[in-house]
């Protein structure tokens, strides 16, 4: 028996009372930190997927919807643009690289993406099994989309038209896997990549249906006599690198003012998208921060009860012969070991949040958020739970120091 | 040896209480007897150093309780001094041997074979795992007086241990301090008004 075993006792004794303060403090912790885990992991996310990304080009709409569709992949593209005019931009002096990206399809829900192999370099895409295309309807599969579905090596995906799994579908178009690339926690992930010039044979076909089947034939390398040959050819979006960092100011707005197609600048649209965030995450994080305030009140009035409840037994304990400071250390490893459970219990709890919030992105968009790393900020939600637990015991403290052993025992 | 002179206490100007020497030679077991409200607890908790008295001296076993510092009193109380309360109190979220190991902690005496042969002693070794609120009246009074003779003390206090209980039990109870007492080598100071006791005592005080 020690101090410390008898403090743990004694919480257990009056576990109601205990359970109580805990909860409330658990709640706090728990929404602050899932607040931060998730605010933290979501930035990360975007952040992952901007790299290299410094504008994107694309049909005129909402400027944030552009950047959602083109490079998160998660809302419905604004429109298509002509390829004839997006090759005028990426001759631009300006321009470092750019990337053009055709969607129309999709497999079970997740997106076939017709893209430049410069796509998957980009991403820092690395093939783990099998080979790159070389012509029309072989594809790349997300570790994602491959792990989710099955998906193998050789096998044959039949795509429905448009973005949603109840799309029309294609019966005659069957994509052929001849690559699984390895996981890059980025948007790859959950794409399933082909060549541009698959998405365009796919159209065409609805198109003109009658057309020459050799056209399609062509391979990558010679996409550049095409242009010339079917100048109504259309891409959804282009990735664009700038040549320096100056560009990002003038540029966009060149394009804005001058041609029919939009321009908007990841960062900006992502950092507007952040500022709305903020005003709800700040709301909820101060409704939580009340929550543990409380919960320290809590605490205190549920030690400052058991105190009175329990003047017998310190005065018993004083007469045989421990200290004050004994007594004291007591009360406030009573409230410490409150409020460390209380702050464990929140950041399992806001795990657990993550793995539904995540579960949920996962469903509803293919996104999935899986960090467990502890957070600095985390680190003060600790601190902060120490404190609320000697702050609530330091009254208790102060009346045990008080307290006249004499009197109480007198006063049975 | 046990001393006291001129002891005196009083509680806010208001209650006086003037207490008779006492003088006890080692072995040498004393009963202080007196009605309510007279400053029989009082004179108890003078002795256990859990007061401080207005005037006059305590001497325990060569130490002049006045002079000692609460801390120094703490550490004589846990080293010399057993109390047994009128009630009996416990460490409610403890088990009978949970409270004694506690009382053990405190003073720094670890010994669970002493528990378990007191425990025996007293005839409550099968409720040693139960918890306090759940022994009979007899059994707290005796799992009390366990609790204040697990540390060896050089002396036992005892307040009011028999006032409750009817001819049969009180002797029984007395005897069992007595007993208790004499076995694990302590001197006993009964404070009580109950004059049945009387004729188990050699030496006794009237107030």
């Amino acid at each position: 028996m020690n101090i410390f075993r008898l403090s743990i006792k004694n919480i257990f004794n009056k576990p109601l009372s205990s359970a109580i303060s805990l909860a409330l403090l658990v709640l706090g912790i728990g929404i602050i930190s899932l607040l931060l885990q998730l605010n933290s992991l979501i930035k990360d996310q975007m952040n992952n997927n901007l790299k290299g990304i410094d504008m994107v080009v694309g049909a005129k709409g909402s400027p944030l919807q552009l950047i959602l569709s083109s490079v998160y992949h998660v809302d419905s593209p604004t429109g298509n643009i002509s390829l004839a005019e997006a090759e005028k931009i990426s001759k631009n002096r300006m321009v470092g690289s750019s990337i053009k990206l055709l969607y129309g399809d999709n497999y079970k829900g997740y997106r076939i993406v017709g893209a430049e192999k410069k796509f998957i370099e980009l991403y820092n895409g690395i093939i783990k099994e099998g080979r790159e295309w070389n012509s029309p309807y072989e594809v790349l599969v997300g570790s994602k989309v491959y792990q989710k579905l099955k998906i193998n090596l050789e096998d044959e995906l039949i795509s429905s038209h448009g973005l949603r799994e109840s799309g029309e579908s294609h019966d005659d178009e069957s994509f052929k896997v001849v690559g699984l690339l390895k996981p890059s926690n980025s948007v790859i992930d959950q794409l399933i990549i082909t060549s541009p010039q698959s998405v365009w044979n796919i159209h065409e076909t609805h198109d003109h249906d009658d057309e020459d089947e050799h056209e399609h034939d062509d391979e990558d390398e010679h996409e550049h006599d095409h242009e010339h040959e079917h100048d109504d050819r259309e891409i959804t979006a282009m990735l664009i690198k700038f040549k320096s960092p100056m560009n990002i100011i003038q540029f966009p707005r060149q394009i804005n003012e001058n041609t029919n197609l939009q321009a908007a600048v990841p960062s900006y649209e992502i950092s507007r998208l952040f500022k709305l965030f903020g005003f709800g995450i700040e709301t909820l994080s101060y409704l939580a921060y009340i929550i543990i305030i409380v919960s320290g009140f809590s605490l205190f009035i549920n030690l400052f009860n058991s105190m009175n409840e329990r003047k017998y037994e310190m005065a018993l304990i004083r007469t045989l012969g421990a200290s004050r400071f004994q007594l004291s250390i007591m009360i406030i490893f009573e409230s410490l070991i409150l409020t460390i459970l209380g702050f464990i219990l929140g950041l399992l709890f806001s795990r657990f949040g993550v793995m539904f919030v995540s579960s949920l992105m996962e469903e509803s968009l293919n996104y999935n958020l899986n960090s467990f790393k502890i957070l600095i900020e985390e680190y003060w939600l600790l601190v902060m739970s120490v404190l609320i637990g000697l702050i609530s015991s330091l009254i208790p403290v102060i009346r045990v120091y008080k307290m006249n052993i004499s009197k109480i025992l007198a006063d049975e | 040896m046990i001393k006291t002179k001129d002891l005196a206490f009083n509680y806010d100007n208001q209650v006086f209480f003037k207490f008779p020497n006492i003088n006890l030679k080692s072995n040498e077991d004393l009963l202080i007897i007196g009605s309510s409200g007279i400053g029989k607890t009082t004179l108890l908790h003078l002795l256990a150093g859990l007061l401080n008295s207005n005037s006059g001296s305590i001497e325990l076993f060569g130490k002049e309780l006045n002079q000692l510092s609460s801390h120094q009193l703490d550490r004589f109380r846990k080293n010399n001094i057993g109390i047994v309360f009128q009630r009996p109190h416990f460490v409610n979220s403890l088990t009978v041997k949970e409270n004694l190991q506690l009382a053990q902690y405190i003073g720094n005496k670890k010994n669970n074979n002493r528990i378990d042969s007191i425990l025996k002693n007293l005839n409550i070794l099968d409720k040693s795992n139960k918890k306090t609120n759940l022994l009979s009246q007899g059994e707290k009074q005796r799992a009390s007086i366990a609790l204040a003779i697990v540390n060896s003390p050089k002396l036992i206090l005892a307040d009011e241990p028999t006032s409750s209980l009817d001819d049969s039990n009180c002797f029984n109870v007395i005897k069992l301090l007595k007993k208790q007492a004499t076995e694990y080598g302590a001197q006993l100071i009964v404070i009580t008004h109950d004059s049945r006791l009387k004729k188990h005592f050699n030496k006794s005080i009237e107030l």
